[in-house]
């Protein structure tokens, strides 16, 4: 991030830095998270859930989150549904290819820790495995209520990052 | 009946608001276009300082996973190129030379009136000879996008 990588440090010593930091991270964090644009990775029967929170009675929209289906546009991987072996390459290299800042949903009891299927061996047991999650969302299938509470939660997590540490994710 | 009427109220405004009627409204021709140069500096100036803004605010942390090619999580297997339908090109090409035809349509249609019968005659064979190449290009098919 150039300059701005080296700001931080140096501007929290200086009087009055601190509130040219704290306005700029809460500006930054607010357009962060009131777009949250998700990448749908819809693998089983979460993804009728999820697809439910986006339609009209559970609308997503109105936390301005909009479903993308490309990794190079999204904030967010939802991943909801359970993770096979097969589909597991799959899933780590769509998770690099999206942009920084990027955060990871786990939905569902098969994204957490492989759910009602911990016996198969050809179950990736949780999603936390392969890529770094932030919101768990339990529930089997969750309710579209759960959905909108993860991300809402997400909403909340966001609002208390500091501009210094997302810098060097 | 061809000539367009300059004398029209809404071109006396459009002159003057340009300043284009000799100072009779307080500011000369390089005023009043000053006014849309600095508006189009203005627009300019806004487009870059908001992607140089950008630039500096987001991360940067590139990585050879993140350039790769996008298939829907697969490896892309050899090369995105590939070769293109010539219709496209057919069609590209007849609509460049009717398009500059028409371009020169416009102004003859504007002055018409004032070079009379010879205008017309000279305006006909213009015509003529392009309208030869359209028959061309009909008859062999080229309009057609399945041949």
């Amino acid at each position: 991030m150039g300059i701005l990588s080296k700001l931080p440090p140096y501007l929290e010593k200086v009087p009055g830095g601190q509130i040219i930091l704290t306005s700029a991270e809460f500006v930054i964090n607010w357009a962060r998270r009131s777009s949250l644009w998700p990448m749908t990775f819809g693998l089983a029967c979460c993804a009728i859930e999820m697809m439910a929170t986006a339609a009209s009675r559970f609308d997503l929209d109105r936390f301005g989150v909009m479903l993308r289906a490309t990794p190079r546009q999204s904030d967010v991987m939802i991943v909801a549904g359970t993770l096979c072996t097969k589909m597991a390459p799959r899933l780590k290299l769509l998770y690099e290819q999206m942009p920084e800042p990027r955060y990871v949903i786990a939905m569902g009891g098969c994204a957490i820790d492989g759910g009602p299927f911990q016996a198969s061996p050809t179950v990736v047991k949780g999603v936390d495995k392969l890529v770094p999650v932030d919101v768990y969302i339990p529930g089997c299938p969750p309710r579209p209520e759960a959905l909108m509470h993860g991300f809402l939660t997400l909403q909340e997590k966001i609002k208390k990052e500091r501009l210094a540490d997302s810098l060097h994710v | 009946m061809f000539a367009v009427r300059l004398t029209w109220r809404p071109y006396q405004w459009l002159k003057s608001s340009a300043g284009l009627d000799g100072g009779k409204r307080g500011f000369n021709v390089n005023t009043g276009y000053l006014a849309v140069f600095i508006f189009l500096l203005v627009a300019v100036a806004f487009a870059v300082a908001t992607f140089a803004l950008a630039s500096l605010l987001r991360p940067h942390h590139p990585n050879e996973e993140k350039r790769s090619t996008y298939e829907c999580g697969e490896r892309p297997i050899g090369d995105s190129w590939a070769n293109i339908d010539v219709h496209y090109y057919l069609i590209g090409l007849l609509f460049v030379v009717f398009d500059v035809e028409a371009v020169f349509l416009l102004p003859w249609a504007l002055v018409i009136g004032k070079f009379g019968l010879f205008a017309v005659v000279e305006g006909g064979v213009f015509l003529a000879i392009l309208g030869a190449g359209l028959a061309y290009a009909w008859r062999k098919g080229a309009l057609e996008w399945v041949k």
